[in-house]
């Protein structure tokens, strides 16, 4: 790879929905292609024998029988939710 | 300018199971909010997902019976994107290697009325691939509360190729697909309840164009007649833009199902960028010989195979199937007593589309429940072949054998409605009514055949409906030769 790896750090943000200070881009910015450029490692191998695989182990086919086990009672299941009415999670509006 | 409608449905049909597509918690409906949740549902750290067998099986099931190939091998991705519906901030779903390719569905079109069969086509299929269903959003003035008891739930998606050219052919293509997973047990497909729900994309262009034009995302399509309605309205209005020269662009619509308009919801932003990858906490599924050939003995005959059997085996008129084959145990149980008296298969198609619906809808009982069973209808359908009782008296026969659970010569003895006269009573009034009415005899005679019908009802009075009217017909053409 001739070029080093780089994430807009803007776009990434926007599609996760979240707001970064100036200071977190810059930091974050130089976190990711550092993370960016250690996965680019993989690329100095050559893999022209090798198959594409979906997993990385030769396991398939692991399910399980549609038997009902358990369920989570409502106030363990919403414990975590920073607001709720109704037993539901309430989230900003969302325009549709 | 002639101009032509070209149409895409996607179909989220819901899989029939106990529990969930990825863990063992319960899935259904009409719960209290947020009872049918667990770890994996809300997305909680170090949850792992693990296949639901069944809902593998019902895809399968469902695909083969819409003509799709089965591949060997199929994954599962991630769909990333941030939305209050997915706790998980992604949806696992298959991208680039479905469970089920290709296929079509075969519809039918509205006849010229209801006695006629309509058009028969087949609507091409791109894939149909798995999914878990997401939360539901309940939207208020000020915030929106979620409900996550749908979340996990599996989820079909059927793509079908942009092959469909009005509202109508989305209609029938919904219909069969509905019939179809009926029929099979794959899914009630009951859209009252979300389990099968639709959205349409829909291009208008000058007929002769070859390149498709721009589309327009059409959603809250909440019923088989709202596909239409919205389809055909949206058709209509892109029409008229295109005509007075203006041009559509790329945007999701909403119908407005009471208002009977297609709204602007939003404009197509940038292209959604998802960023799939391989779901690594799940395996790829294999699929061989076996698993196909299993799955294949288990589909049913499907509602148009049945249809065309009925007519032909059974001689039954169109409208008859028409009712019949939609309820496969409405069909089912027509079958096992067609089977034992295949002579009398229509008075017995008659009896079940018209008596026995009757009977159970103003009862609320359901066929499997109701008392009359096809061996006792059976017993109806003798008495009046054999010339017992007559096709009027057998109606009031039916009603008390469905309240009782009797065979019809036990009604027809306890209430006495086997004829208490012979023959030679018969004549009798055949001879009255002759003399008493000259007028029609004049009639008859000076060639009126219907005339007849008028001594025939005079005779059928005085035996109190309970003479046999072919018995009494061929009487009086005697005694009037």
């Amino acid at each position: 790879m001739s070029e080093t790896p780089h994430i807009d750090i803007d776009y990434v943000a926007k599609l996760a929905r979240i707001n970064l200070t100036n200071d977190e881009k810059a930091k974050f910015s130089n976190q990711l292609d550092s993370i960016l450029g250690y996965i680019e490692k993989l690329n100095e191998l050559n893999t022209d024998e090798v198959e594409p695989t979906a997993h990385p182990h030769e396991v398939f086919n692991v399910w399980q029988e549609d038997v009902v086990k358990s369920e989570m009672s409502v106030e363990k299941a919403l414990s975590n939710a920073p607001k709720q009415r109704q037993n539901m999670v309430v989230v900003p509006k969302v325009v549709e | 300018m002639e101009y032509e409608a070209v149409i895409g449905l996607e179909v989220h049909v819901q899989i029939k199971a106990e529990s969930k597509i990825f863990t063992r918690c319960r899935a259904g409906f009409g719960y209290e909010p947020n009872t049918l949740v667990d770890p994996v549902i809300i997305g909680l750290p170090g949850a792992l997902p693990v296949m639901n067998k069944r809902a593998l099986d019902g895809i399968i099931k469902a695909g083969m019976a819409l003509n799709c190939a089965i591949p060997d091998q199929c994954k599962w991705d991630r769909k990333n994107y941030f939305y209050p519906d997915s706790p998980n901030n992604y949806q696992i779903t298959q991208y680039d290697q479905p469970i089920c390719e290709g296929g079509y569905v075969e519809i039918e079109l509205e006849g010229e009325s209801r006695n006629v069969m309509g058009e028969h086509k087949k609507i091409k299929l791109t894939r149909i691939h798995l999914e878990n269903d997401v939360g539901k959003l309940n939207h208020f003035s000020d915030d929106s509360l979620v409900d996550y008891n749908r979340a996990g739930t599996s989820l079909m998606e059927i793509v079908s190729e942009p092959d469909m050219h009005s509202g109508e052919d989305a209609f029938a293509f919904l219909t069969a697909i509905r019939q179809t997973m009926i029929y099979c047990g794959v899914s009630d497909c009951d859209m009252e309840k979300g389990q099968m729900r639709a959205d349409a994309n829909i291009s208008v262009r000058p007929v002769g164009q070859k390149e498709l034009g721009t589309k327009i995302e059409l959603k809250n399509l909440n019923s088989i007649t709202g596909v239409k309605n919205g389809i055909n309205y949206e058709i209509k209005r892109q029409t008229n833009e295109l005509r007075r020269g203006n041009v559509i662009t790329q945007a999701t619509w909403r119908w407005d199902a009471d208002a009977g308009r297609t709204e602007h919801m939003r404009d197509k932003e940038d292209a959604h960028d998802y960023r799939y990858f391989p779901d690594p906490d799940l395996m790829p599924v294999k699929i061989d010989d076996e698993w196909r050939n299993r799955i294949r003995s288990e589909i049913p005959e499907l509602p148009f195979d049945k249809q065309r059997r009925f007519m032909e085996e059974y001689e039954l008129p169109y409208t008859i199937t028409s009712v019949l084959v939609p309820d496969k145990k409405m069909s089912d149980y027509f079958e096992s007593a067609a089977k034992q008296n295949p002579q009398q298969a229509q008075t017995i198609g008659n009896y079940v589309v018209n008596d026995l619906q009757r009977e159970l809808y103003e009862s609320g009982v359901s066929l499997d429940e109701c008392k009359m069973t096809p061996d006792l209808l059976l017993t109806l359908v003798n008495t009046v072949d054999k010339g017992i009782i007559t096709k009027q008296i057998a109606k009031a026969v039916f009603t008390e054998m469905y309240k009782s659970g009797e065979t019809a010569e036990q009604v027809i003895e306890r209430k006495g409605l086997k004829p208490d006269f012979d023959e030679d009573q018969v004549i009798a009034w055949c001879k009255e009514a002759i003399a008493e009415n000259p007028k029609p005899v004049e009639d008859f005679k000076s060639g009126n055949e219907k005339a007849i019908n008028a001594l025939k009802g005079q005779v059928m009075k005085k035996s109190r409906g309970k003479a046999n009217p072919q018995a009494v017909d061929g009487l009086l053409r005697e005694l009037l030769s």
